[in-house]
């Protein structure tokens, strides 16, 4: 019953955020459980959170290639993975932007991207664009954090200094999945940091 | 003859404006380390109306609705009018980048550059409701104060949302 009542949510804000704007600012708070997405890797498998059994929680990042904040974080994303999916919290990236306004966000520019960078998980074409605003992504980079549930226990920015890894002083993102390990309620929750709207078709 | 006066004032304001043929050098910009620093600027409250772009060079809508911008500042010359462009461009492509777009595009808007790096502290200050995405655009004159996250595709969208404020209590 839940089941039908969280999906049904999801279409309710799926029809909602295309009936309005792209730039909708419904989506997931914080506590809300997300619902699971099949969307194509740059390997042509598709991925889903359920694909992950061992999972303790998921680090789902909506970034891209043209953003030049998101190609900031690339590395930090790749490292980030390295060390938290061993301890059960993997990063699963997703491309939003429509591939026709942004050629450089292409199914193959994000295979060359990947392959350049050595990213170590999956890299996910939104295709048709369902995905993001379901989760009421409004940027690259941008990221929710969920547990095992696949509550949503985190949303923002992975830490307080994009341009300068060297300047971090906050890193709200390993701080939250360290709460979470400890059983503990991220704080902050939320947090915000400059990026690029998701490019769709206006 | 208010024509003529109108004319001759215009004329004036023409030839002695530092807004027209500039070519844009680092000194031209205003650079602001840190958010405490822009913060009034982005809070002046008085009799002009202030139309407030936050942008960068490497965001392409902004750079596809810059334009309107410049042509509203254009048009509302010689009106209590300022359009303040608030760059997110980074330091280090300041003159690899920001100076030799501000010269191709002959940009005449007063242009900021904002540096702070820890946009966490200060994005709700800007406005509590914004994402983070750029652009966004910010009207304000005296008490009137609106907030949009979004892109614009015409001068005229502009006009709608200024010259209402524009005229108020003229």
């Amino acid at each position: 019953m839940r089941q039908i009542i969280i999906l049904s949510l999801a279409a309710l804000t799926l029809s909602f955020s295309s009936a309005f704007s792209q730039k909708s600012s419904h989506g997931y708070g914080i506590g809300d459980t997300a619902v699971d997405f099949n969307l194509m890797n740059i390997d042509g498998e598709y991925v889903s959170m359920a694909d992950y059994e061992e999972a303790n929680g998921f680090i789902i990042v909506f970034t891209c290639n043209h953003c030049p904040y998101a190609v900031m974080y690339e590395d930090r994303l790749v490292e980030l993975d390295k060390k938290y999916a061993a301890l059960g919290y993997p990063v699963i990236a997703i491309m939003p932007n429509d591939p026709e306004v942004k050629p450089d966000d292409s199914f193959a520019n994000m295979k060359l991207r990947a392959a350049e960078k050595g990213f170590s998980f999956p890299y996910l074409m939104d295709e048709g664009q369902k995905v993001y605003p379901v989760f009421g992504a409004t940027k690259t980079p941008h990221v929710y954090l969920l547990d095992k549930e696949k509550v949503v226990r985190y949303i923002g920015s992975i830490d307080d200094s994009a341009r300068d890894a060297s300047a971090v002083e906050e890193k709200f993102l390993e701080n939250a999945i360290e709460a979470l390990m400890k059983g503990e309620t991220p704080d902050p929750a939320t947090t915000k940091a400059i990026g690029c709207s998701i490019k769709t078709k206006s | 003859m208010n024509h003529l006066l109108l004319f001759f004032s215009g004329l004036l304001l023409f030839l002695v404006s530092p807004l027209t043929a500039q070519e844009w050098t680092q000194e031209d910009l205003k650079i602001y380390q840190t958010f405490d620093e822009i913060e009034p600027v982005l809070q002046l409250s008085n009799d002009t109306t202030y139309l407030i772009n936050f942008w960068a060079t490497w965001c392409g809508p902004c750079v596809k609705e810059l334009p309107y911008f410049e042509a509203i500042t254009e048009r509302y010359q010689g009106e209590k009018f300022k359009t303040l462009l608030v760059s997110l461009d980074l330091e280090r492509q300041i003159t690899s980048k920001l100076i030799p777009f501000l010269n191709k595009k002959q940009i005449k808007s007063e242009v900021l550059l904002l540096l702070d790096g820890k946009p966490n502290k200060w994005i709700d200050r800007v406005d509590p409701s914004w994402s983070g995405a750029i652009p966004i655009t910010i009207v304000r004159k005296g008490d009137h104060y609106s907030f949009y996250e979004k892109e614009f595709h015409s001068e005229q969208e502009l006009i709608a949302i200024v010259s209402p404020i524009l005229n108020l209590d003229k």
